[in-house]
């Protein structure tokens, strides 16, 4: 039960279907990795977890701990304990970092009660300088003319902040340089544990270095077409994604 | 869509408020026959119609002034100790009046040492009665170019309740002066009239706050302020509109700005139902700075329809508005602007922004930006913008869990603290963060503080 399950999902946009009778599970103390070619509906799948309003689901569920969570708005399944680190990050003009977060953690907070602030800010320093964002970054609007890599590490930093239950990284490391690959692989390494699931969605290997994955599931065409353990990873780079696109090709349906 | 479906106040004065009103005023005689001609003046002039310019975009003339009542001391005097216990927007002052439905509740002694520089901060008619000369100068000199003549005309008619604030020549008060303009009673007409003189080099700040008592009576508000700002003055006026969303209100302002002045206005926009403001600044003295903000906050169906003025009479002068709308709901707002630069005034840096966020597809915002320049020799721009919260970035803040109406607050508190900041009173800040946080209430209990640095000092990571 305690586990983000996705069951037979089927989804589209615009009448187009992208996700095709997707299953896959990640178990709390997992880290999964999601790999697969571009186009294939990875980001697609991170954004219908997450309840974009774009797209329409035809089929199937999406478990949280046994709890649906499809057909939810995005904020309640992020109270159900879902967070999803975006892609591409969105530029927030006039919101600063620190007062995003506070409202996303006193959003969690139940009627009346208030957030601590003084703890809240000593907790928010401490989590920048482990993902070595300059405290100055606090009061700055949110993503807003910071370069590719300070965005992901902002997103690692709401993430470590909000402690979700199960997180989906959506091409994390993307536009990352090796230096900021390891700051950011550090961060995610850090909030490993037994009360959290981690689905890794990326489309090299490189990342897997450093997140080293308990599951790798190959995405090709809306569904999962193969899964296997870390090694799995390495064949793709190795191999590259046409070798799984000739044996689909090949394989009896 | 026309304003003749309204019975007109020619008519409607059949219940003889005015009469009623000239009969029981206790103004001196010579302020009487002021009234009866402001009266008659008011009857001749038409009614504005929408189809008009300075009336483009805003609805149809939906209320009567005609059909106001003015509550007598005796109906409001009740409730003195209650709103006069409520009128304290702002603690650390120079003086506080309280006027509520244009009667005087309650007052603040001015510190002997103002008074001996020889400030004066008196209602109206007391102004009047030691100071007549002083009065008289200022007292009904202006109007309005905007739109409004017929209202400002009413205005004039009616108004008893408001101040005289006079800093002499030299004289520099640090702490502001506070005035409350209350609206108590259903279907009352408040008519708050604001003079502000400033002398040669002096240094002032006022406050006005105008607010209703009860949160669903009826009210038409209509407000004239006149600043003077003689040369080498610096004057800054605040003015917070909170009516209840019942009301109709109208702010009627002139600015007439000498050489080498420094003159900041700074409204905030909440309340009424439709509230017109128009803002007329004329530079008559060389070296002027003058600046110009406005927050609105319309939600739910509101409509704020604001009209601006910048005249330029003279050289080396600059003048810098800034009006920003955030949009929630079903409420629409108007902005109206004219720069007039005249051939004598070169080397005038005039500017004009409006911008708006929508916030609600339905909602709608209405620039109008213009410029009438004469003279060869100036910078001047003009410009308006809106933006929407993009559903993408709404998307963002929903996955964090952030609710929609707390998104819309971050962003319209992200939008206004440019200009927040620019109120240079922090409690007075904070107080107004807390007024613009109510417009989001409803759907939104305990919330973070957005723009307010809590942030305790850095401190260098151990």
């Amino acid at each position: 039960m305690s586990q983000l399950e996705i069951r037979n999902l089927s989804a589209s946009i615009e009448g187009q279907e992208i996700l095709k009778n997707l299953s896959l599970a990640v178990p709390k103390g997992e880290v999964h990795a999601l790999m697969g070619p571009n186009g294939t509906g990875k980001s697609t799948l991170a954004k219908v977890l997450a309840g974009h309003e774009d797209y329409e689901v035809t089929g199937g569920s999406v478990l949280l701990d046994g709890e649906e969570i499809l057909g939810k708005e995005p904020d309640e399944i992020a109270h159900a304990g879902l967070f999803l680190a975006f892609q591409y990050p969105l530029e927030i003009p006039g919101v600063s970092i620190a007062n995003f977060i506070r409202a996303a953690l006193q959003s969690r907070l139940a009627e009346g009660e208030k957030l601590d602030a003084p703890a809240y800010y000593k907790r928010l320093h401490e989590k920048m300088d482990l993902l070595q964002i300059d405290r100055k970054f606090s009061s700055r609007a949110l993503n807003e003319g910071f370069s590719g890599g300070e965005k992901k590490r902002c997103e690692i930093l709401q993430m470590s902040m909000l402690e979700p239950s199960y997180c989906v990284m959506d091409e994390t490391d993307s536009g990352l340089d090796i230096d900021a690959l390891k700051v950011v692989a550090n961060g995610v390494n850090l909030m490993r544990g037994p009360d959290r699931g981690i689905l890794v969605i990326t489309h090299y290997q490189r990342l897997l270095d450093y997140i080293v994955p308990d599951k790798v599931h190959v995405m090709y065409d809306g569904r999962i077409v193969r899964t296997g353990d870390s090694e799995l990873a390495k064949e793709l780079e190795s191999r590259g994604y046409d070798w799984v696109r000739e044996e689909l090709a090949g394989s009896p349906a | 869509m026309d304003s003749t479906e309204i019975s007109s106040p020619e008519v409607t004065d059949l219940g003889g408020a005015f009469e009623r009103h000239l009969a029981l005023s206790v103004v001196p005689p010579r302020w009487k026959e002021w009234k009866r001609k402001h009266w008659d003046h008011y009857r001749e002039l038409p009614m504005p119609r929408p189809r008009e310019q300075s009336w483009r975009f805003a609805s149809r003339i939906d209320f009567d002034p005609g059909g106001i009542t003015l509550p007598s001391l005796a109906e409001v005097e009740s409730s003195f100790p209650e709103i006069v216990g409520q009128s304290d927007l702002v603690r650390e002052q120079a003086g506080r009046l309280v006027f509520v439905d244009n009667h005087l509740a309650d007052r603040t002694e001015l510190p002997a040492e103002l008074v001996e520089k020889g400030v004066v901060f008196q209602p109206l008619l007391e102004a009047m009665e030691r100071d007549p000369d002083l009065v008289e100068r200022y007292l009904f000199q202006e109007s309005t170019n905007l739109g409004s003549e017929k209202f400002h005309a009413l205005h004039n008619a009616y108004t008893e309740g408001g101040y005289l604030l006079h800093v002499p020549d030299n004289v520099e008060v640090d702490l502001p002066f506070v005035v409350h303009h209350w609206h108590a009673m259903a279907g009352a007409g408040v008519f708050p009239h604001i003079l502000v003189v400033a002398g040669r080099n002096s240094r002032l700040s006022v406050v006005d706050v105008q607010q209703s008592w009860q949160p669903d009576r009826e009210g038409f508000i209509c407000a004239v302020g006149n600043v003077f700002a003689a040369d080498g003055a610096r004057v800054f006026r605040k003015t917070i509109q909170n009516f209840n969303p019942r009301a109709v209100s109208f702010q009627l302002d002139t600015n007439n700005v000498e050489r080498d002045t420094t003159v900041r206005s700074i409204n905030l926009n909440l309340g009424s139902r439709r509230a017109r403001f128009e803002n007329e600044v004329r530079i008559n003295g060389s070296g002027a700075d003058v600046k110009l903000y406005s927050l609105t906050v319309a939600k739910d169906h509101q409509e704020f329809d604001q009209r601006t003025l910048q005249i330029h009479n003279a050289p080396h002068a600059t003048s810098d508005l800034l009006y920003k709308n955030a949009l929630l709901d079903e409420s629409r707002t108007i902005f109206s602007g004219l720069i007039k630069v005249a051939e004598e005034a070169q080397e005038t840096d005039a500017y004009q922004t409006n911008r708006n966020l929508l916030l609600n597809e339905q909602a709608q915002a209405n620039s109008l930006p213009g410029l009438e320049i004469e003279a060869n020799d100036v910078k001047c721009s003009h410009g308006a913008t809106t933006s929407q919260l993009d559903p993408e970035e709404l998307f963002y803040f929903l996955q964090r869990g952030i609710p929609r109406r707390v998104a819309q607050q971050l962003m319209v508190f992200g939008f206004f603290e440019e200009v927040i900041e620019q109120f240079d009173h922090e409690e007075l800040e904070e107080n107004l963060r807390a007024l613009i946080r109510e417009q989001f209430s409803g759907d939104v209990l305990a919330q973070p503080t957005p723009g307010a640095h809590a942030e305790p000092e850095e401190t260098p990571a151990s």
